[in-house]
């Protein structure tokens, strides 16, 4: 039928054209899978609801800038371990761990005020993550163990810490033993940048951390040390930079970002610990990292169109009464279609004429 | 004149490329006729054509007289052409006698033929043991096995695609014996290779190819080695060699070196010592897998080495990395260009940044000066004349010449008091090779010592005032070239095993 035939050098049109294609398969695809779900309701509606509507109304607009910081903040995280082929799995028990560390800072200094508050839960959010990253890195470094095995299974372990804290040490003592923590002081909670909106200035942080990224990947050592590790290895003991640190550079940026992103959510929208801190940011991330082909600018578009998916598929749960699966189906088609389409850039298709 | 073989103006193009223009070759009756040509001339081309497995686009062979056009190798070989490939095809784990029955064609494995393989074996001084598993054999050997199974195919013409390239000396001249007693029973022998003093002693006519073209047929004799290097590359070749040889005091030396290898396949290197003065070029020589690949990753310091073992300039160098050692004025050449002397998916800028001293100037606290390395990569492709259309090309874009100039000129634009280099010329055409060597010659008589690893002998022997020969993991003494040296050496390559 047709085959693939690989091409001299990279096709620029592609790179720009691929993710187009990738939207519209996803689009058709998403189109057909409605016209079977849908009972008496206009597939157009839908699409609007989900697609258009988050971009036309501010509260929603607001909303979608603000999923998207931890996804933007997450991702460029992921996508330097990606670069070296370090492959950070866990962001989610990462930033778990992140936010019951800044929070539980938080709480321990309940009703203090103070400046240096919020500053220092960071730390401890930034500190948890890593620490928990460094887990996988040692295990790695040390024994060969395999980082995606264990940053996954950690998560799990991750997620179960957090509810016996909620349900113990950290729970609110006047809270009528719900599990979950005391709501955070003033002092502890997250400045909001828009106001009557849930925009916090995690946003800022986001875009600093891309542009920071960027230098470091574009125009210092570092971000070669990382390429080339990740392209050569062999390569990269020539240079003379050391694989050890190289993997733990990676988890440990990764996985301190991912804490700091777990600990603006308890500080920001959440405001206090529940067992609902779990959002999958941190697995969304890594769609997020790879749909911008790990490109630190990148990363903020391919966030805001995942924070898309995620507003516009909140309203279509409501309005129509769709299942929440419906986000989850949108997102592993994008990236399904993107990776398929990016086959483009380096080989182009051919009817396949030869006979037999 | 009788001619086994005449090849009439063959043309084969694949797209634009024409790989043969319009070719002509005769092979006459019981000679040895040499095919001359750089990587890409057109000499595999042309052998496929006449070994069947491609069909030209134009022209006309004869065979013996008649009217000869193989649709595939199996007719050729039911007509009596033979070939040896390079790369041999021999299964390691069945013996010498099942994989030559393996090669023939309408022959089962229940048939003997030991008898006839030890009667070619003697007649043709072909030294091999039928029932030996070819997994334990020598390059050599492998080899002997290859021309046995198509000997027992009676050939009329014998095509042997660079058959020296992996042998000891002792090894060659064994080989040509054979060769030459081929021949005079009347097997023409087609020869491949561009090892010009091999074709001078054994072959009666050369054919040489170049850019797909026919350069010339000659009798090789009638040529000296460099005019027919001339013919192959078509330009003129700088002769080599040392202008001025003043050698300094020590600069480098391993103590002692000994090193298990990590890979349960590697080589373990055995108490190795070695001095360069400033101003030498020391060479190691060996057969391919003797250690060479380990001692490299440990001069390089890709691996630790340990105290007192690696001594630059008085100071212990064991512990550092490659990065500390280019500090202090070592650089490196590995063998292998792409994925450890390049990475292929970067382009020539940013692969400049693999050896960058912080003298260079291409980075300073870490930030890299993308305006500085450009220069310095254009400089690089300047004075090493490096073919390509920009530095921003990727590495695995170039030719294997082109990369490995780029390699040498990024190394060598640093000026360093000691380059160590592995098989500085393996697979570089014979222009870019010229130019390597030239290079290395004016830097080491610029007071520069250099260390060179390499399977060449050729490159070693034109070269190195200092030869050792690394066998087994041990490194030799410095052979004395006075006394019968390339017995010396051909002796020691083959190391305290036997292969008989």
């Amino acid at each position: 039928m047709i085959k693939l035939i690989p091409r001299a050098e990279n096709s620029r049109a592609m790179i720009i054209l691929s993710p187009i294609f990738a939207l519209v398969l996803t689009a058709l695809s998403a189109f057909v899978i409605f016209l079977f779900i849908l009972e008496d309701v206009k597939v157009s509606n839908v699409f609007f609801t989900l697609f258009i509507e988050p971009l036309t109304d501010t509260y929603y607009f607001s909303e979608l800038l603000a999923k998207s910081a931890p996804l933007i903040i997450i991702g460029i995280g992921l996508s330097i371990g990606f670069r070296a082929g370090v492959w950070n799995i866990g962001a989610e028990g990462q930033y778990v761990i992140g936010g019951i560390a800044g929070g539980a800072v938080g709480l321990y200094f309940y009703n203090v005020e103070g400046f240096w508050l919020l500053p220092l839960m960071a730390i401890a959010g930034i500190l948890g993550g890593m620490l928990y990253a460094g887990i996988a890195a040692f295990l790695r470094v040390k024994y060969q163990v395999n980082e995606i095995l264990v940053t996954l299974m950690l998560t799990y372990v991750a997620v179960l810490f957090l509810s016996a804290m909620v349900h113990g040490p950290l729970r609110n003592p006047s809270g009528f033993n719900f599990p979950e923590s005391r709501m955070f002081h003033d002092s502890a909670l997250l400045p909001v940048i828009w106001e009557g909106t849930r925009l916090y200035i995690s946003f800022i942080f986001a875009i600093l951390f891309s542009a920071l990224a960027w230098f470091g990947i574009k125009k210092h050592m570092f971000g070669m040390q990382i390429k080339i590790t990740g392209s050569a290895p062999r390569a990269a003991k020539f240079a003379g930079f050391d694989d050890k640190k190289t993997v733990w550079y990676s988890l440990l940026i990764s996985g301190g970002l991912a804490g700091l992103a777990g600990l603006f959510e308890a500080a920001g929208p959440a405001g206090q610990l529940t067992p609902g801190l779990p959002q999958f940011y941190g697995f969304t991330a890594i769609i997020v990292a790879f749909l911008a082909r790990l490109h630190p600018i990148g990363i903020i578009f391919s966030a805001l169109l995942i924070a898309l998916s995620y507003v516009g598929g909140e309203n279509v749960q409501i309005d129509y009464n769709l299942p929440s699966s419906i986000i989850q189906i949108f997102q592993g088609m994008l990236l399904f279609y993107f990776l398929a389409c990016d086959i483009l850039i380096k080989y182009k298709v051919v009817p396949n004429k030869t006979k037999n | 004149m009788n001619y086994q073989l005449e090849v009439s103006n063959i043309t084969k193009s694949y797209g634009d490329l024409k790989a043969n223009d319009n070719v002509s070759l005769n092979i006459k009756d019981s000679s040895i006729h040499a095919l001359l040509g750089e990587n890409g001339a057109g000499k595999s081309t042309l052998v496929k054509i006449i070994y069947g497995s491609l069909m030209p686009d134009s022209g006309q062979m004869r065979w013996g007289g008649n009217s000869y056009s193989p649709k595939n190798p199996f007719e050729a070989r039911e007509n009596g052409i033979a070939m040896v490939f390079q790369h041999f095809s021999l299964f390691e784990s069945l013996t010498v006698e099942e994989n030559i029955i393996l090669g023939l064609d309408g022959v089962g494995l229940n048939q003997n033929f030991t008898d006839e393989i030890l009667k070619y074996s003697k007649q043709y001084g072909l030294d091999v043991n039928p029932q030996q598993v070819v997994g334990d054999l020598s390059v050599g050997a492998r080899q002997r096995v290859e021309i046995i199974r198509c000997l027992l195919q009676n050939p009329k013409l014998l095509i042997m695609d660079e058959p020296t390239s992996v042998l000891t000396p002792q090894e060659v001249s064994d080989l040509f014996v054979t060769l030459k007693k081929l021949a005079a029973d009347g097997c023409s022998i087609l020869y491949i290779s561009h090892k010009l003093e091999e074709v001078r002693e054994i072959c009666s006519e050369a054919t040489i190819l170049r850019g797909g073209e026919l350069v010339q047929s000659c009798v090789p004799q009638e040529h000296s080695q460099k005019e027919l290097a001339e013919m192959m590359i078509g330009k003129k070749l700088t002769e080599l060699a040392r202008n001025k040889i003043n050698f300094g005091s020590e600069i480098f030396s391993i103590n002692n070196l000994s090193e298990k290898s990590d890979d349960l396949y590697g080589v373990d290197l055995e108490n190795i010592n070695l001095t360069i003065r400033q101003g030498s070029i020391v060479g190691i020589a060996g057969v391919a897998g003797n250690g060479q690949d380990e001692l490299m990753e440990l001069l390089i310091g890709e691996k630790s080495s340990g105290d007192g073992v690696l001594n630059f300039n008085g100071q212990d160098v064991g512990l550092l990395g490659s990065h500390e050692r280019r500090q202090l004025s070592m650089y490196f050449i590995p063998e292998e260009r792409l994925g450890h002397g390049a990475v292929p998916d970067m382009s020539l800028e940013e692969n400049m940044l693999l050896s960058r001293p912080d003298s260079s100037g291409m980075t300073s606290s870490g930030v890299i000066d993308w305006s500085n390395v450009a220069s310095f990569s254009e400089k690089v492709i300047d004075d090493f004349n490096v073919q390509t259309p920009s530095s921003k090309m990727l590495a695995k874009s170039l030719s294997g010449g082109n990369l490995q100039k780029f390699m040498v000129g990024r190394e060598l634009i640093r000026n360093p008091e000691l380059l160590i280099v592995s098989q500085p010329t393996w697979g570089v055409d014979a222009g870019s090779a010229n130019h390597i060597h030239q290079a290395l010659i004016s830097l080491a008589d610029n007071g520069s010592a250099i260390l060179i690893i390499s399977q060449d002998l050729d490159e070693i022997l034109s070269l190195c005032e200092q030869i050792h020969v690394l066998s087994e993991g041990k490194l030799s003494e410095a052979v004395d070239m006075e006394n019968n040296g390339l017995e010396k050496i051909s002796q020691l390559m083959v190391g305290s095993e036997s292969h008989d």
